[in-house]
């Protein structure tokens, strides 16, 4: 039986911002270029070079921190961290040391699914720097070296530390997906973890319950956290690991060093790296060739005007204007901004939320990914699709009809009246119904029969052999008109 | 002396340079007067004198987020020791 414990996680996330060029000089920072394609004397650190900084980067850095709800400094500067490294060209890396440009602020963490309370996770600071580049060992070629590409260096990067404020693993998880929806809609990061758009490292300890009081583990960082999914294992199995080795040997966080530890997904288990020496005596001090940042209040003000509905909100104003359940405005929220304008207009049109949130769900979501399209490439106007669902709400189609016509629209990109035309449905006039209906009864005693002892579900054979005759029927009006007729028998 | 010995040691290994034994005592000498001198500055009553960041009393130098030219890969390869015509070849990195 182990002993009572906490957990206690914090995460440090770098962005890279959805610049153009790089933060200190016009070197471009498109991925995948040939390796040192996109460098200059700035970012490969030759001597009498002057950075001068990318206004944009520091607009995109100050709209996260507002929608982070972060105090944002009217003042903020650039010092340098030194160390030594191959991929940093000027043996320091431009960052913020005292001042950065916002500090506090956090992010309420929600879960669909409901497993957890929802909780605010507050965050120490978000930073601005420059990324270093990239070092690859050259195991193939048999050589005993390193190749570096220094495309990457000098990247505009923001660094997020939250408190360690994450109790769970699935909770560090959640975070990182609220993190990363908030980016996107604010469009300052593609986020793509596989290109390095976004990166995670974890700190990770324990607070264990030795009778009353309360005996915190040293720390242990984790990198090489290549998924959302992959940071969530990593921290199970670490919290798990950490237990055995306090139960080993007692230590606590003091006795020993801080310890890196690299995540191997594919094993399932994080291993001890080796040590960078004198790694935290970065000797920051105030880089010379930057001058300060300033901002007036009336700045800050507008940038936080300027934010709009976060994901939190849109979900909240689904859910409270149309009806719709967590798990929908979960999902369309999830979709993103252009989804939601989509649905919002569908909605509106049609006059009901849950209706359109099914359709958007299970027809238009389900084309865009069979299509690999997006909302805006998606041949169906809300508009068009809102008169299909009045057309079905209406009872002049029914679901599997409506869809046919929904196929059609999708295909030869025309309204519903045409779509329909050219797939031959035309309304049945309802004296052609019920005469259709008294055929049926007559031919069906013992279904009659069944409906008149209760069991009104037996009235489902008689509207498929009615849209056998003929496909055009409305089910609804064929069972309304049926169980009517068998009543007044 | 304001500076220590292994001061001057832990400074010169961060900054991975190898000094002998005379050159350890010679550093520590030398870059100890420069410390004192700069001490002096702690004579100087600073009360109500703001912190500053920088002695230009300027803010605000921005460029455009505009993509300009880069080097051409052999130029910018040129001054390196060792290189593969593509990277920087450097002794091997380990870790990450
Ligand atoms: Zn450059």
């Amino acid at each position: 039986m182990s002993k009572p414990h906490e957990v206690i996680i914090g995460l440090e996330i770098h962005v890279q911002l959805a610049t153009r060029s790089k933060l200190f000089c016009g070197c471009s920072t498109q991925f995948g270029a040939e390796p040192n394609t996109q460098t200059c004397p700035v970012c490969i650190g030759m001597p009498g070079t002057l950075p001068v900084m990318n206004r944009r980067a520091y607009e995109l850095a100050v709209r996260t921190a507002a929608a982070l709800d972060c105090e944002i400094a009217e003042f903020t500067k650039w010092d340098r961290k030194n160390y030594y490294y191959p991929d940093l060209p000027k043996a320091y890396q431009i960052s913020q040391y005292d001042l950065p440009f916002s500090e506090n602020g956090g992010l309420l963490v929600h879960d669909p699914k409901q497993q957890i309370e929802p909780r605010f996770i507050r965050l120490i600071r978000v930073h601005l720097e420059e990324d270093a580049g990239k070092s690859m060992h050259d195991e193939a070629a048999g050589r005993d070296d390193s190749r570096i590409d220094l495309n990457r260096a000098g990247t505009p990067l923001m660094e997020v530390v939250t408190q360690p404020d994450i109790r769970t693993p699935l909770e560090a998880r959640l975070f990182l997906t609220e993190l990363k929806l908030v980016l996107t809609y604010l469009g300052v990061s593609d986020c793509n973890m596989q290109e390095g758009s976004l990166r995670v490292d974890a700190n990770i300890n324990l607070h264990v319950d030795e009778g009353g009081e309360t005996v915190a583990t040293p720390i242990v960082e984790v990198k090489n956290l290549n998924s959302f999914r992959a940071v969530e294992r990593a921290l199970e199995y670490e919290a798990v690991r950490q237990l055995d080795v306090y139960e080993e040997t007692g230590q606590r966080i003091g006795d020993v060093p801080k310890q890196t530890r690299g995540w191997d997904d594919a094993a399932g288990v994080s291993r001890a790296m080796r040590h960078k020496e004198e790694s935290s005596d970065y000797r920051y001090f105030p880089d010379p060739d930057l001058v300060p940042v300033r901002i007036t209040a009336e700045q800050i003000a507008a940038a936080r005007a300027a934010v709009g509905e976060r994901p939190a909100e849109l979900r909240a104003r689904l859910e409270r204007e149309f009806g719709l359940g967590g798990y929908d405005s979960d999902v369309i929220v999830n979709g993103g901004r252009e989804l939601v304008d989509y649905f919002l207009e569908l909605a509106e049109r049609a006059g009901d939320g849950k209706l359109a949130s099914n359709w958007l769900q299970q027809d238009v979501m389900r084309a865009l990914n069979d299509r690999a399209i997006t909302i805006g490439e998606y041949p169906v106007s809300a508009a068009a699709l809102a008169e299909l669902l009045a057309k079905v709400k209406g009872g002049e189609l029914d679901r599997n009809r409506g869809r046919d016509v929904l196929a059609d629209m999708e295909a030869h990109g025309r309204g519903v009246e045409a779509a329909m035309a050219s797939l031959g449905i035309e309304s049945v006039d309802d004296d052609a119904l019920v005469a259709l209906c008294r055929e049926l009864i007559a031919a069906n005693p013992a279904i009659v029969a069944d409906v008149q002892a209760g069991k009104a579900k037996a009235a489902g054979a008689l509207i498929g052999q009615a849209r056998q005759k003929n496909p055009n029927v409305n089910p609804g009006e064929v069972r309304r008109i049926c169980l009517e007729l068998i009543e007044a028998m | 002396m304001s500076l220590t010995r292994e001061e001057v040691e832990k400074v010169s290994l961060l900054a991975r340079l190898r000094l002998s034994e005379a050159e350890l005592d010679q550093m520590t000498r030398q870059l100890g007067t420069i410390v004192e001198y700069v001490e002096l500055i702690a004579e100087v009553d600073t009360t109500g004198v703001e912190p500053m960041a920088h002695v230009a009393d300027v803010a605000n130098v921005f460029r455009d987020d505009e993509v300009r030219p880069s080097l051409p890969r052999d130029e910018a390869l040129r001054g390196a020791p060792n290189h593969d015509d593509e990277c920087y070849r450097v002794p091997a990195v380990m870790g990450d």
